[in-house]
């Protein structure tokens, strides 16, 4: 066991000079069999890169055809499939893994000062489950047809029976990234509550680490409901067991309860890493501690744990008793305090902070805005009454768009324009970042605000053909999608740049007074050259020495051109 | 080495103290077995909603199910925990050949269980009482079925609720077989590991938290073999 930790484990103190995890070793065996947190963080970034380029993809073509009414570019059987496969892949195979398995991967061992997770081979396994699923879930778009919507709600996915149903092979996919997904979550409770260094107490934890807490839990608690819901389906599929199936006996709303009992909580083990991610950055570009540090960090956990309790207002219309519906409904409101705890308290640390708008930034400050929007509009949701007229139209797209865009992948672009200097030592062109926020920002919102006002005009989400009279604002939210995509594409250019050709990065680009930027850029292969002792909290810009703030702890100092750049 | 100064050779090279990798490995155990619960908590909900449902077809497949047999594993699974428990111990004092011993004898129970397992399943599949849209009793299984009916038959709805009961009796106890296969391979590779000896009073880790996961298996069964087999 420990003979193949240390066989990779590089000697501490005798590494050369300069050398860090991307470069003490080299070759393509070195990152396949690697238990280095942050090589498996790198190949997770890499993965739910490609999954976001494909379900990127179905979704401008999911716009395209909706440009006008009637055909436009592909039958209403393919339009099924490529809204699922937006969906599920989206779902599944970007927001989910996105943060916290790519950066929360990366970032998680750095912010406690240890050397790595509690059970690095476990997290590579979980690496490779993941991509095992992920190939599972090819083979589901391959073998037939993906589209039921990314819900798989019976009777409909169990209509055909036998292995040629791809609904089969996609739910199969679900399970096992299931497992990747709690396997992350066990792995990084089990960190943060043996690994932490030395000084660093519960009141000191970085507020990422506690979003990530937070989300790990749910993870681990959600997300074996999820497994055995698919489970069943898939026997309901092979067997025909009679238990959702109600040809056979079975129930359709058991379905639908066994689903959103963890799809309602996994929304939140998606917005959690957002918010966690937000948190860090408010911090470092308003130079000063986050207001109300401790109601932060809990109101994490009080969303995680109201997240259990609100899956009902997804069925409102699903034939449910109105008194639960009633209970469900006025749950659903309390997820709203923590949500808005977390948001006032961002703008309590903005006001009399030192404030640089950074590329980072821009998208910190868009979070606040566009999360407000996503989670006001949610409570017109959680209402049994206005419910009942919006249910099921584009108003709830546009909803969730603004709280899984608008929040999580905002602000997991925003965690990455602000860990990139660290991750890959390189700088990246803060022009082309500026101009590719402008164009996500504006695409964005041109995007989804119009499918608000044709959602509450009564347009139902995910019909193919639609009344003229919707055509110019399906015309807008489309134009909107394209300019996102172009967005998307010069920030990729962006990024690939930096990788290329990009300026040697300082230890510490930002002046943040975070544990992670204390190591070198990119970091030291067992990230810090020496055991951190954690003597202050991560926002405690008064205790932080100048040499912290712009080269990192005195025992990693490089000389650096960073001052001078300062 | 280069980490021939950090600790002896069982220690993780990213773990500071034993007892620091000992407290890990027992959490991420732990944290394991309440996923372990969740997923189990899908079908105990999924049971109780159709044993609402179909109360009368819940009580008559509860006869059709051999109590004996199910009691007989019961027995044998609440000696296997405690063989489990005991090798745990033996590991902990540092005595190898106990801790075989004791592995081996959990091994044969777990063994015992799936057998008795085999003859259940084996005699259901032959009569037809199989789950959901498979449910076509043969006449022996009619036989059987008038037979556990008696006098509180209502007609044709309740046998055909069966179905559920079926589905429901073969996923739960399916599910939990396959958890104890896992637990048998798990024994498996600790015996061969403790014949290398490389268990020691200082470091048991892995036994202790393999006997975690057979004890839940265990308590599942606890729940399963009255919920299934003990309904009035």
């Amino acid at each position: 066991m420990s003979a193949q930790a240390e066989a990779t484990a590089p000697a501490t103190q005798d590494s050369p000079e300069g050398a860090n995890y991307l470069t003490h070793e080299r070759g393509l065996k070195s990152w396949l069999t690697t238990v280095d947190h942050k090589r498996i963080g790198i190949m997770y970034l890499i993965a739910v890169i490609i999954g976001f380029l494909g379900g990127g993809i179905f979704a401008l073509l999911v716009r395209t055809e909706l440009l006008f009414p009637g055909e436009t570019i592909m039958e209403a059987d393919t339009y099924n499939q490529m809204f699922t496969l937006h969906g599920a892949v989206m779902i599944f195979l970007f927001i989910i893994p996105s943060i916290p398995a790519a950066l929360g991967n990366f970032f998680l061992p750095m912010m406690l000062g240890t050397k790595d997770v509690a059970f690095p081979r476990l997290n590579l396994a979980s690496f490779y489950i993941f991509v095992f699923g992920a190939v599972l879930a090819l083979v589901a778009i391959v073998v037939g047809r993906v589209d039921t919507g990314w819900t798989f709600y019976t009777p409909f996915s169990v209509r055909e029976a036998g292995i040629s149903n791809a609904v089969l092979w996609m739910t199969m996919a679900v399970f096992i990234m299931g497992f990747s997904s709690i396997l992350t979550g066990v792995n990084f409770i089990a960190t943060v509550h043996t690994m932490r260094a030395p000084g660093l107490h519960w009141r000191r934890l970085p507020l990422f680490i506690w979003g990530v807490y937070a989300t790990a839990v749910i993870q681990v608690l959600a997300t074996p409901v999820l497994a055995i819901t698919v489970l069943l389906l898939f026997m309901e599929n092979i067997l025909g067991i009679g238990i959702f199936n109600p040809q056979l006996g079975g129930d359709p709303v058991l379905f639908q309860h066994f689903f959103w009992f963890y799809s309602h909580p996994a929304v939140y083990i998606m917005i959690l890493p957002g918010m966690a991610v937000e948190s860090e950055i408010i911090a470092t570009f308003s130079r000063r501690s986050i207001f109300g540090y401790m109601f932060v960090a809990m109101s994490s956990v009080a969303i995680a744990l109201i997240s259990f309790l609100v899956w009902g207002h997804h069925m409102f219309t699903s034939g449910m008793s109105e008194y639960a519906a009633m209970v469900f409904s006025g749950l659903t409101f309390l997820v709203a305090i923590p949500s808005a705890v977390k948001i006032f308290n961002w703008v309590a640390t903005l006001y009399g902070g030192s404030i640089s708008v950074k590329s980072p930034m821009l998208y910190g400050l868009s979070f606040i805005v566009l999360f407000s929007i996503g989670g006001l509009t949610g409570l017109s949701l959680a209402t049994l009454s206005t419910d009942i007229h919006l249910h099921d139209t584009y108003f709830v797209v546009a909803h969730f768009h603004y709280t899984m865009v608008g929040g999580t992948v905002i602000a997991f672009l925003g965690g990455l324009h602000y860990w990139w200097p660290k991750m890959t030592g390189k700088m990246y062109s803060e022009k082309l970042a500026i101009t590719a926020w402008f164009f996500v920002f504006v695409g964005f919102n041109v995007t989804f605000i119009s499918q608000f006002i044709m959602g509450s005009q009564g347009m139902p989400r995910r019909y193919y053909d639609y009344q003229d009279q919707y055509q110019p604002l399906h015309m807008s939210s489309s134009g909107g999608a394209y300019i996102l995509g172009v967005g998307f594409l010069i920030m990729g250019y962006m990024f690939l740049k930096s990788l290329r050709s990009g300026e040697k990065a300082p230890p510490n680009p930002w002046g943040s007074a975070g544990f992670e930027w204390q190591s070198t850029s990119p970091p030291h292969p067992h990230n810090f050259a020496e055991e951190p002792t954690m003597n202050r909290g991560p926002y405690d810009y008064p205790l932080a020495t100048e040499e912290e703030l712009w080269d990192g702890f005195p025992e990693d100092f490089k000389p650096s051109k960073a001052k001078a750049e300062a | 080495m280069a980490h021939a100064d950090h600790g002896p050779k069982f220690l993780q090279h990213h773990f500071d103290t034993p007892s620091q990798q000992f407290t890990a490995a027992k959490l991420g155990m732990w944290l394991f077995l309440a996923q372990e619960i969740l997923f189990f908590s899908g079908l105990f909900v999924a049971y109780f909603i159709f044993r609402s449902w179909y109360p009368e077809a819940f009580s008559i497949g509860s006869h059709l199910l051999d109590w004996r047999m199910g009691a007989a594993n019961t027995v044998v699974l609440l000696l296997s925990s405690f063989t489990a428990a005991m090798a745990v111990r033996s590991a902990q004092v540092g005595d190898r050949k106990a801790t075989g011993n004791y592995l081996l004898l959990t091994m044969v129970f777990a063994a015992v269980f799936m057998v008795v397992k085999y003859f259940e399943y084996a005699h259901k599949i032959h009569v037809g009482f199989l789950p959901g849209g498979h449910f076509a009793p043969t006449e022996e299984g009619m036989r059987e079925l008038a037979e556990a009916v008696g006098t509180s038959f209502h007609g044709e709805g309740v046998a055909y609720h069966l179905r559920s009961y079926f589905g429901i009796y073969f996923v739960m106890t399916g599910i939990h077989g396959l958890h104890v296969l896992v637990g048998i391979g798990l024994m498996f590779w600790l015996w061969l590991k403790n014949r290398r000896g490389e268990f020691s009073k200082e470091y048991f880790t892995p036994v202790d938290c393999t006997a975690l996961y057979w004890h839940l298996v265990d308590l599942i069964w606890i729940y399963l073999f009255p919920l299934l087999y003990l309904i009035d």
